[in-house]
């Protein structure tokens, strides 16, 4: 699937429900789902800080796909780490840095991606898209 | 005196909804709602009598001018300082003490010269005076808290010596809520010859600031936790120390003659207000003062003791309910954490049902290195909250709770 396949399958599975509630059930659900990072890479060089919770994320990259595993220690934001990795994990660097993230905005969690929000996941998109240029460069 | 419902009334925010839910402010240790009458008050000087201040011989900066010096009065009267002279007004309590560190640092302070802080501080009364302390060689000394949140009082008498410079504390915590000993603070940074600085920016709105008892040197608050507008804010420094300090800011208004050889200042309290100042926000600070004062500072006092009782006892009793800050002489703000449910979780489902909560380490990090913890959920109530509200509160709780049980 391309990434915008995977956009559009989140987008349909949140547009079934209308309750707020019901969204971050799916979330807390989702998030169970994570690649989860080896524990022994929970250090600082993979952190990502934010001041409202902390993520930790790791690239691996095979001279072809990108594949990313993470954790947080908010409930809420692995789930919506998880959707990241499931839309940016195993893939080219380039499709990581062609990406256009539409999907957070439509599933309406926009406001845990504003700079203001600092929870790390803006921080987090950056992150994965400086990953993916780093290995661009080294692979060419 | 008005009833519960005719206070929140005034409010016109109070009513909203947000998600289809009826809104349950819990945030006022961030900043406070606004009553009518202060959003008119602000709107009225747009409509009727905007001019800028001190400068025009026009009719409308003749009026403006007027009210602005009529609210650096009722400030005054309000904190019941000696003169209109030692009342600055500045952007807030971060403008405040970010001004008096940069000016009392110029004036006073050598290389190994100590200021004393305590551990409760917020980031506004840390990192101005670091700042200053590195450009001055100058050291910070930290009065410690005990479990309760408490500041340890003889360990603060054991900081005192002829090296310090200035004490500078909140009047209470934003963080715990624990309001602190102030005279017993004042009084022995004064028998060791040093001046004192109270942040009332947690402190001001929840009961009677009297300055001529409290006897520090200086007091900076803001004016949106006092229901007041945005942007504006208070300093207040004893006659003695505003004459020997220089201005920290340069510009209109606070000169007396400028030539490109030397600047002579205006005179106080203008020597510290460079620069057009928020007339608008000044006026509506005044009439938020007086709002407070109608509906009573003792009320206000008893109405908010009632509703952290009621908070306090209600949540005690919740399980798996961590309370941080456990002081007997608090504000109306309680900081809590669910068992193994992190502060983000907590506050955005709280979020979803309406109430506005504040999470993380609120601006206050070495309060939660203290309790090694990485944040908290802060509910800061004020009065015109209900014990319906908390009791929506609790049920929020139990919501969480069976979510990431």
């Amino acid at each position: 699937m391309t990434i915008n396949e995977v956009q559009n399958n989140i987008i349909e599975e949140f547009s079934m429900f209308d309750d707020w509630m019901d969204k971050y059930n799916l979330l807390i659900d989702l998030g169970k789902d994570l690649p989860v990072i080896d524990p022994k890479y929970k250090v600082k060089d993979f952190l990502i800080e934010g001041c409202q919770s902390k993520v930790w994320l790791r690239p691996s990259y095979d001279g072809n796909l990108i594949t990313f595993t993470a954790d947080s220690d908010a409930i809420i934001t692995r789930g919506i780490v998880a959707l990241l990795i499931k839309v940016l994990s195993t893939r080219k660097p380039e499709e990581i840095l062609s990406a256009d993230l539409y999907f957070i905005d439509k599933i309406g969690l926009r406001q845990n991606l504003s700079p203001t929000r600092s929870n790390g996941l803006l921080s987090m998109v950056r992150q994965m898209k400086l990953y993916a240029m780093a290995f661009n460069a080294k692979s060419k | 005196m008005k009833d519960i419902a005719e206070i929140r009334a005034d409010f016109p925010i109070l009513n909203r909804k947000v998600y289809g839910k009826p809104l349950v402010y819990f945030d006022n240790g961030a900043t406070t709602q606004k009553p009518k009458c202060v959003l008119d008050a602000v709107t009225e000087v747009y409509e009727s009598y905007n001019g800028n201040i001190h400068r025009g011989v026009h009719f409308l900066s003749d009026m403006s001018s007027e009210a602005y010096e009529a609210a650096r009065e009722k400030v005054r009267t309000f904190i019941n300082a000696e003169k209109k002279e030692e009342i600055v007004f500045t952007s807030g309590t971060t403008g405040s003490i970010n001004g008096i560190a940069f000016s009392f640092g110029e004036r006073y302070i050598k290389p190994g010269d100590e200021i004393i802080l305590s551990c409760l501080e917020h980031h506004a009364n840390i990192v101005p005076w670091q700042m200053m302390c590195e450009r001055k060689g100058a050291v910070l000394r930290v009065i410690p808290i005990n479990d309760n949140g408490e500041i340890i009082l003889e360990e603060y008498f054991k900081l005192l010596s002829s090296k310090t410079r200035l004490v500078s504390v909140a009047q209470a915590s934003n963080a715990l809520g624990t309001l602190l000993p102030l005279k017993e603070i004042i009084d022995a940074a004064h028998s060791a010859n040093s001046p004192v600085l109270i942040d009332g920016a947690q402190g001001i709105q929840h009961g009677i600031v009297d300055l001529k008892t409290m006897d520090c040197d200086f007091y900076v608050f803001s004016g949106h936790k006092i229901y007041g507008p945005n942007g504006i804010g208070v300093l207040y420094g004893k006659e003695k120390w505003l004459s020997e300090l220089p201005p920290f800011q340069g510009g209109g208004d606070m000169v007396d003659k400028v030539t490109f050889e030397k600047t002579t200042y205006n005179e106080l309290p203008f020597k510290f207000e460079a620069g057009t100042m928020n007339y608008p926000g000044a006026i509506g600070l005044a009439r938020a003062l007086d709002y407070v004062h109608d509906i009573g500072r003792d009320n206000i006092a008893s109405m908010e003791k009632d509703l952290l009782l009621y908070a306090t006892t209600r949540l005690s009793a919740l399980k798996d309910l961590i309370l941080y800050g456990r002081s007997d002489r608090k504000i109306s703000t309680i900081s809590f954490l669910i068992k193994d449910i992190h502060q983000y979780d907590t506050g955005m489902i709280l979020d979803k049902m309406g109430i506005a909560v504040r999470t993380g380490t609120h601006c206050a990090q070495p309060v939660m290195d203290r309790y090694g913890i990485d944040g908290t959920v802060r509910a800061s109530l004020c009065f015109y909250n209900t014990k319906e509200e908390i009791d929506a509160l609790c049920d929020g709780i139990e919501k969480v709770k069976s979510m990431f049980a």
